[in-house]
């Protein structure tokens, strides 16, 4: 991974050097909270419901084990001993104190971290394909290519003020597990049967209020001119992007309203002035720089007699390798997804022991390598598969073994009205209740693939619009109230989900969900057709049918 | 037609810790709702709305939020407000205060 250059260190030292000065100055009341406010902002710091947030960057959600130690001993020492892993790939601490703050960025930065451009109309954290590097699907790993977007786009001086937030996601891999068409910019890796390497490029996409999925912008971006087309793109929408309203300042709104050719067209001819003095040797011999800090590991081949024994002999061994594991590029090694979703727990928190078994963990059986998956769980990205049922046992003794990854407890919940000052609803007992209730029906294998995501408004942090079964949080006349949409998919097959109808009360979306998924147990064709598949066949009014079943009067 | 008049506490963030606090009838700021001062006069709810704001230096964010009375003091009117006093549900919040 990305090793820290002393101009790195340097720039983060100055920047905590500064934030440190200016939280005196706001404690001395020499900076009024107004005038501190973005200065904290620049530096992830939050003011939530009850505390403050500090949301720290974990750039394209690779980790090595001695940040990870370090983030769970920053839990510790100034936080309640746990920290929640973000659908950005980011790490939230929930109570951080003010004073506190800049020894946690001190800290932060001795292994590499940060919390700068987490927050504020800037480039925020690229996120990529949380099994990059190691999956048997890749075309090459595209995180060389996010750590030199992300240099660029750090402290970029044209970008600090964009009209909003500007989100990147990119994938090596055509198997879209990065949801590219769901951000500002998606980049997918492509190589052309000349052997030629590029992008194609997705530009206004997002969710939120206005769910879009972006339109591709290029088919065919030849590698080398990613930067200068990408700060074309990032020029373009500051100057076009609305700042006369918040509602409509992301560039999914610029493209939509300019029309995508009339956008193509300013974006080309920007590409065009700026591309030629586009220092090019610069860029390729940093990007060689960076790709050889992302060698992969040795991954020498070992028996596989443990696992097929313990596959064999252990039924709870077996039902977490069916699930939890993926296909790795290289022979007799799989990708391990641990699961934070642990039945009615909290999806996405880890406490600092947690944590730091993880980090043991990945020295011990994955050659130093975690990564955090935009579904809020951790990843081992090189396990060699005669080691799986060790690291199954030492994961199983610390509640992080549930075979769940993919299936309809691995839910992606915001933080909702339980910390976050913009929720209108809670999200975090929703997804408890509907973990813990289908545990107790024995229902979750048997309905398979399932990817159930839960906002607590209409920002949609939890991605509702593209799960198979999305649901909203709302507050209607100061009663929650939860809204279902059906048919929602992140993947390379890309679609928005359809509201179903009324909403439900918090006490009924539990039995609303079961609904929906007993009718899809009694439509399915067989076992392998998943819940997405039975829908894209069927329709939604099979399953609206069964949702509002005797049920029209109360939901209404 | 008479009205019932509007109930409102002050309430606000504590600067250093982020905490929600609510103003007291000693003009100072309590971590618990139920010590709030209630103002049934709209004007001197904003009186104390200004003068909190005005003393950025101990808390931040401060707003006036509707309450009605309860046997143990102002209650919540809206369940946002409820969740400000009693934390995130105890499900979501394994790792209690330390």
């Amino acid at each position: 991974m990305y090793r820290y250059d002393e101009f790195d260190h340097a720039f983060l030292a100055e920047r905590n050097r500064q934030f440190r000065a200016q939280v005196a100055r706001r404690l001395d009341g020499s900076l009024s909270e107004d005038e501190f406010r973005p200065l904290r902002l620049m530096n992830g710091l939050y003011l939530q419901l009850h505390a403050y947030m500090l949301r720290v960057a974990i750039p394209y959600g690779t980790l090595n084990p001695a940040q990870l130690r370090k983030l769970a001993e920053i839990a510790e020492r100034w936080d309640r001993g746990y920290g929640h892993f973000t659908t950005r790939q980011n790490i939230q601490f929930n109570w951080p104190r003010l004073i506190d703050v800049p020894d946690m960025l001190d800290a932060l930065a001795e292994v590499g971290l940060h919390a700068i451009q987490t927050s504020g109309n800037t480039v925020r954290n690229v996120t990529a394909d949380h099994f990059a590097g190691a999956a048997a699907d890749e075309i090459d790993d595209p995180r060389p290519w996010a750590e030199l977007i992300r240099q660029w786009s750090t402290d970029h001086p044209e970008f600090q003020f964009l009209p909003r937030k500007f989100k990147i996601a990119i994938t090596g891999s055509p198997h879209d597990r990065a949801v590219t068409r769901a951000h500002d910019i998606g980049l997918r890796m492509l190589r052309r049967k000349d052997g030629a390497e590029g992008f194609e490029v997705i530009v206004g996409g997002g969710l939120g209020r206005t769910p879009m999925l972006g339109p591709v912008i290029r088919d065919f971006l030849p590698a080398s001119d990613l930067l200068p087309y990408l700060e074309a793109i990032l020029a373009t929408y500051n100057l076009l992007g609305r700042r006369d309203n918040k509602y409509k300042a992301r560039i999914k709104i610029t493209v939509h309203e300019n029309g995508l050719d009339t956008f193509r067209e300013l974006v080309e001819a920007r590409f065009a002035e700026i591309a030629p003095d586009f220092d090019r040797q610069t860029t390729a011999a940093e990007l060689a720089r960076i790709r050889a800090m992302f060698a992969s590991p040795l991954l020498e081949s070992k028996s596989e007699y443990a696992f097929h024994e313990a596959h064999q002999r252990d039924p709870v061994f077996r039902a977490w390798a069916d699930t939890n594991l993926h296909p790795h590029r290289a022979k007799g090694h799989a990708i391990v997804t641990v699961s934070l979703k642990a039945h009615g727990e909290t999806p996405g928190d880890a406490t600092s022991e947690q944590m730091r078994l993880i980090a043991d963990l990945a020295e011990r059986y994955g050659h130093g390598e975690i990564r955090v998956s935009h579904e809020q769980n951790l990843i081992l990205p090189h396990v060699a598969r005669g080691d799986l049922p060790a690291l199954h046992a030492a994961l199983k003794a610390a509640g992080l073994a549930t075979a769940n990854a993919g299936l309809l407890s691995d839910i992606i919940a915001c933080p909702g009205m339980d910390y976050c000052a913009l929720a209108t609803a809670r999200s975090i007992p929703v997804a408890q209740e509907i973990a813990t209730h289908f545990d107790r029906l024995r229902l979750e294998h048997d309905i398979g693939p399932l990817k159930i995501k839960i906002s607590g408004c209409i920002n949609a942090c939890g991605h509702h619009h593209v799960g198979h079964i999305g649901i909203l949080g709302l507050d209607r006349a100061g009663v929650e109230n939860y809204q279902i949409t059906l048919g929602g998919d992140g993947s390379e097959d890309a679609s928005l989900g359809s509201r179903t109808g009324p909403g439900f009360a918090h006490d009924e979306i539990v039995p609303a969900i079961e609904r929906i998924l007993r009718a899809y147990l009694e439509l399915r064709e067989n076992r392998d057709e998943t819940f997405l598949a039975a829908y894209r066949r069927l329709g939604a009014a099979p399953f609206k049918a069964a949702l509002y079943e005797g049920n029209r009067a109360d939901a209404a | 037609m008479s009205r019932k008049p509007q109930l409102q506490v002050v309430t606000a963030n504590a600067l250093i810790s982020g905490h929600s606090v609510w103003l007291t009838a000693s003009g100072g700021w309590s971590p618990r709702m139920g010590d709030a001062r209630v103002f049934d006069d709209p004007q001197q709810a904003q009186a104390a709305l200004a003068h909190a704001t005005a003393r950025s230096d101990i808390v931040v964010g401060a707003y006036l939020a509707p309450v009605r009375a309860g046997v143990a003091g102002p209650e919540p009117v809206h369940f946002r407000e409820a969740f400000r006093r009693d934390g995130p549900s105890p499900a979501a919040n394994a790792h209690p205060r330390s």
